[in-house]
């Protein structure tokens, strides 16, 4: 882990969550904010409010002010229904998905969460918070829904989860703050920061043509073979496809096929480390599937074989972000 | 100075609020607080608002530091202290300002409308009438706004609208703490010196324009509800002060001593009476001639006064019977006899030869009495709120050189007239008279009431009343002052006769601000306890009370959650038919599984009851027709719809 908190508050903390707050490890979606889920405390403000009152109360008391005891009262009152808005500002709020896109590690990862609100009066101030960074807010209108992006810095690669989400508000007056734990079910992977600046592809070792090494260019046009799903679609010849009734043909480049690009772990250089390892081949891949080169894969526990397209790059990166790390859910 | 990020700044429309909600609070402090600092705190208010607007930039820390320092040093000046009730507010008051202009986060502002809390309530040590409370009203809404608007942003009129709901859902609470909160009578520990400064009323001594000073208030002193027909006006003397010491000048108050028991016998004809009487941080009562009670609270002074055990620092009740005919301290002691014989030396020697003239010409005290206002009536004095002012003899210049007078300048002249003629004398201040109010029957004294008369002292009958003012001006006694000055003009406005209509609504504005005071200022302890026993309860116990006001309480916040928990069944007039036929047919043992549409439950259903299996059908069919169709329903639709299930009985 690299967070580098204390571990006994961490356990405890972890025992609050469970017991009082009664946190589950990861909801199921949708899911509605019942009261038992809400909790309030007074703020520091709130905190304050209550010494003015108690002053308050004693100089009612000692000057003998009906009146006073009337102000103080009413704002008790006033505490007591600010407390009550703020339980019912979170309260019966549904959240209806959660998602998030994978993205490369340093960058943010997007947490997309759908909130809906069932009721007829609006959700105001309402505050969303991810322990570990990420924060932001919004307001509900009555019966409507809307998208949040809660945005979350990233630190490593490998799964990212969702995480601990804290949904606060201080509405109505700032006194009390009532919260409620969310701990919905979404991850995604944090794929190995790419290396930069970005660094020659390795020599290819494809048949005829030893020399050639990777500065492979877009325009060295060789010829055209038919349309295989999966070929970049401004590698289309869309001039000739629409001359031939049912032929799609795809222009291919000098190398492309011929030379298929092979990231190997093993020919690195040694003195690169494993994160440094996964970031160059991380480059390589997005240079190679932004040329639209094919390419294979090579990592000390899997070997993925040469292609190319989205599909592809996917199970390459996510092999990179995984490396060396136990999927828990693969 | 650290800059806050935005989330936490103070932004203008939030100073527009803070500022507009010190403003409000402040306006009425306005009247009790030396002119500079009223007008430096609007300057600041002025200040926080121009740059809110970016007109000015906000003042640093050193130059507020200055400010605060010459406002607290020109405070001490103007109090020559600054512990105390009236220094302390103007402090407050400055601080707040002060706080304002420092405000630039959030948790600023809120620090800012706590002190605006605290600054409304010090409103109530200068006063606690209903415009007080209502300004007070206007000032706590606005920083319940203040409040609001820094936790969102909205329209200063949805935001007056939110704090006046929070205010309105909030008055439950007030009530229940209001009414059950455990009082506790007194102070809790010692007051400043001026904590009751303001209190107008009696004086305990008497000089020449002392009461007339009195007369130009119009405020309330006491009421009196009698039970049954109130007492003619020349029994309504009600008594205060009694000055038996005399200096030349000045009346003082004599020795008394204090019993458990009045000095007077009970008579058959008495009046029953609550009296309501106003604070004036003095002992005395004001009760009416001569009094008794059975409250805990008081004590009968060897004056024939009743008097509390403590100083009325707040309004206060008392039960009293009268008895205006009891014949009073027949058996003094030889000693206070003396006492009020005993004239300075080389004082009012004109005054005094009267006296000595009557003295020598009748033989018995009572006839002394009846000589002198004989020889007061020849006099031709003439009875007037502004009299000459007077010299070293204040008797003998109002008795021959003047003759004219207020009731202090009649009663000090025939006390001294009197005791010259050897029968015992004192003065008595208090006052006499009263208007009933006719909106709810109650009497109510002013300070414009005060009076002054004396006391002689018989060996036969005790202390007997004589009014020296009446015998000039018998209107005095009957119709009050208003009826009893010529010059009309020197009345207060509220007193002169052709603004009638001005007094009408004086009236009925008195009733009702005499239920106020009843009900709400005057909720103390006691009426706390006695409201209590009409419910059953024994109020006396403060943990019973303590017990039902949190029980209340709560109650009160388990119904606002249950409100909040509360959610309408969703849908809409079409669901709420389907659902009240599917319930019918559920009684019916026909349950609806949830995969069932409406056309196959009404299958199901129709197979079950062949009798309604037609109806079933229909409105089966009918409702996926509205609710799926093209068109939606039209209210003739649902009536249909409605009818057809109303009258679906099923056997």
């Amino acid at each position: 882990m690299v967070t580098a908190e204390n571990p006994i508050r961490q356990r405890l903390s972890g025992l609050l969550d469970r017991r009082l707050f009664r946190v589950r490890r990861e909801e199921s979606l949708p899911a509605r904010l019942g009261h038992r889920r809400i909790f309030v405390l007074p703020t520091a403000t709130g905190v304050a409010f209550g010494l003015t009152l108690l002053t308050m109360l004693l100089a009612s008391m000692n000057y003998v002010l009906s009146l006073g005891y009337a102000l103080t009262f009413l704002l008790v009152g006033v505490g007591l229904v600010g407390l009550h808005q703020t339980f019912r500002n979170l309260v019966h709020l549904e959240l209806l998905s959660a998602n998030m896109e994978p993205t490369h590690c340093g960058q943010t990862a997007a947490l997309r969460l759908r909130f809906r609100n069932p009721s007829e009066h609006a959700r105001i101030g309402l505050r969303l918070r991810r322990s570990g960074g990420g924060e932001c807010r919004f307001t509900l209108a009555p019966t409507s829904d809307t998208t949040v992006v809660v945005a979350i810095p990233t630190q490593r690669r490998g799964w990212l989860d969702a995480g601990r989400l804290v949904l606060e508000t201080r509405y109505p007056l700032g006194l009390v703050r009532g919260w409620s734990i969310l701990t919905p079910a979404a991850r995604c992977l944090v794929y190995p920061a790419p290396e930069t600046p970005a660094c020659d592809f390795p020599a290819t070792v494809a048949a005829g043509q030893s020399e050639q090494t990777g500065r492979l260019g877009e325009d060295d046009f060789s010829g055209l073979r038919e349309y295989r799903p999966g070929d970049p679609l401004r590698h289309v010849a869309w001039k000739l496809s629409a001359r031939c009734d049912d032929q799609i043909y795809t222009k291919q480049f000098d190398g492309g096929s011929a030379a298929e690009l092979d990231f190997d772990w093993h020919g690195l250089p040694p003195e690169l480390d494993t994160e440094a390892r996964l970031s160059r081949l991380t480059r390589w891949i997005l240079g190679a599937e932004a040329s639209g080169l094919a390419y294979s894969l090579c990592l000390p526990d899997r070997r993925i074989d040469a292609d190319h397209g989205p599909a592809h790059q996917r199970r390459c990166l996510r092999a990179l972000a995984l490396y060396g790390i136990a999927d828990g859910n693969a | 100075m650290e800059t806050p990020d935005a989330g936490s700044a103070l932004q203008p429309r939030h100073g527009h609020w803070l500022a507009a909600c010190i403003a409000i609070t402040l306006l009425p402090h306005a009247e009790h607080l030396p002119i500079w600092l009223s007008a430096s705190c609007a300057l600041l208010l002025v200040w926080r608002v121009l740059a809110d607007r970016g007109l000015t930039p906000l003042p640093g820390r050193a130059v507020l530091l200055m400010v605060a320092a010459a406002m607290v040093a020109s405070t001490a000046i103007e109090y020559k202290q600054l512990l105390g009730k009236d220094p302390g507010l103007a402090l407050l008051a400055a601080f707040a300002c002060l706080k304002l202009l420092e405000s630039r986060t959030l948790r600023d502002g809120r620090a800012a409308v706590l002190l605006g809390f605290f600054l409304q309530m010090g409103q109530f040590l200068n006063g606690q009438e209903i415009s007080v409370a209502a300004f007070t009203l206007c000032g706590t809404l606005l920083a319940v706004g203040a409040l609001l608007v820094m936790e969102r942003e909205a329209p200063w009129q949805a935001v007056i609208g939110s704090a006046g709901r929070l205010l309105f859902m909030a008055a439950p609470f007030m009530l229940a703490l209001f009414v059950l909160f455990p009082r506790i009578p007194g102070p809790l520990w010692g007051l400043p010196a001026d904590a009751f400064s303001g209190m107008t009323g009696l004086s305990e001594s008497m000089s020449p324009g002392s009461i007339s000073r009195l007369i130009r208030s119009g405020k309330i002193a006491f009421r009196a509800d009698f039970d049954g027909e109130a007492p003619p006006p020349r029994d309504r003397y009600w008594r205060g002060p009694v000055l038996s010491e005399f200096d030349g000048r000045r009346w003082e108050p004599g020795l008394t001593t204090l019993a458990s028991g009045p000095g007077y016998e009970t008579t058959a004809q008495a009046y029953r009476y609550r009296l309501t009487v106003e604070p004036h941080n003095r002992h005395w009562l004001l009760a009416m001639d001569f009094s008794t009670t059975e409250d805990p609270r008081t004590r009968y002074s060897s004056d024939l006064r009743l008097v509390s055990v403590t100083p009325l620092r707040n309004r206060q009740r008392y039960e009293l019977t009268a008895h205006p005919t009891a014949h009073a301290g027949r058996h003094e002691p030889e000693h206070v006899i003396r006492r009020n014989l005993r004239l300075p030396e080389g004082s009012n020697p004109r005054t005094i030869a009267l006296g000595r003239d009557v003295a020598d010409r009748v033989e018995a005290p009572a006839h002394r009495v009846d000589a002198l206002l004989e020889a007061f009536r020849d006099l031709r004095l003439e009875y007037t709120l502004s009299p000459r002012p007077l010299g070293r003899h204040t008797a003998d210049e109002f008795l021959f050189d003047s003759r004219e007078g207020f009731c202090e300048h009649f009663s000090s002249a025939f006390a001294i007239a009197a005791r010259a003629a050897g029968v015992p004398a004192r003065v008595v201040t208090g006052y006499q008279g009263g208007e009933i109010n006719p909106h709810d029957g109650s009497l109510v004294v002013r300070q414009s009431d005060a009076h002054a008369w004396v006391e002689v002292w018989l060996p036969d009958t005790g202390w007997r009343r004589v009014d020296p003012t009446a015998t000039s001006n018998p209107t005095r006694i009957d119709n009050g002052i208003a009826g009893a000055l010529p010059d009309l003009d020197s009345l207060p406005l509220f007193m002169q006769p052709r603004m009638a209509w001005l007094r009408s609504l004086q009236l009925r504005w008195d009733a009702v601000a005499n239920g106020w005071n009843q009900w709400v200022l005057g909720y103390n302890d006691e009426r706390q306890r006695s409201l209590l026993r009409g419910f059953g309860f024994d109020g006396g116990d403060y943990r019973h009370l303590a017990a039902a006001m949190v029980t209340l309480v709560g109650l009160l916040m388990l119904g606002y959650i249950a409100w909040a928990l509360h959610r309408r069944q969703r849908g809409d007039a079409l669901d709420r038919q389907w659902r009240r036929f599917c319930r019918r047919l559920s009684r019916a043992g026909t349950c609806r599984a949830d995969w069932q549409g409406p056309l196959d439950f009404a299958d199901q259903a129709a197979g079950r009851h062949p009798s309604r299996a037609d109806d079933i059908r229909w409105i089966g069919a009918r409702y996926a027709e509205l609710r799926y169709g093209r068109n939606p329903p039209t209210r003739r639709d649902l009536a249909d719809l409605e009818t057809r299930i109303r009258h679906l009985d099923i056997p």
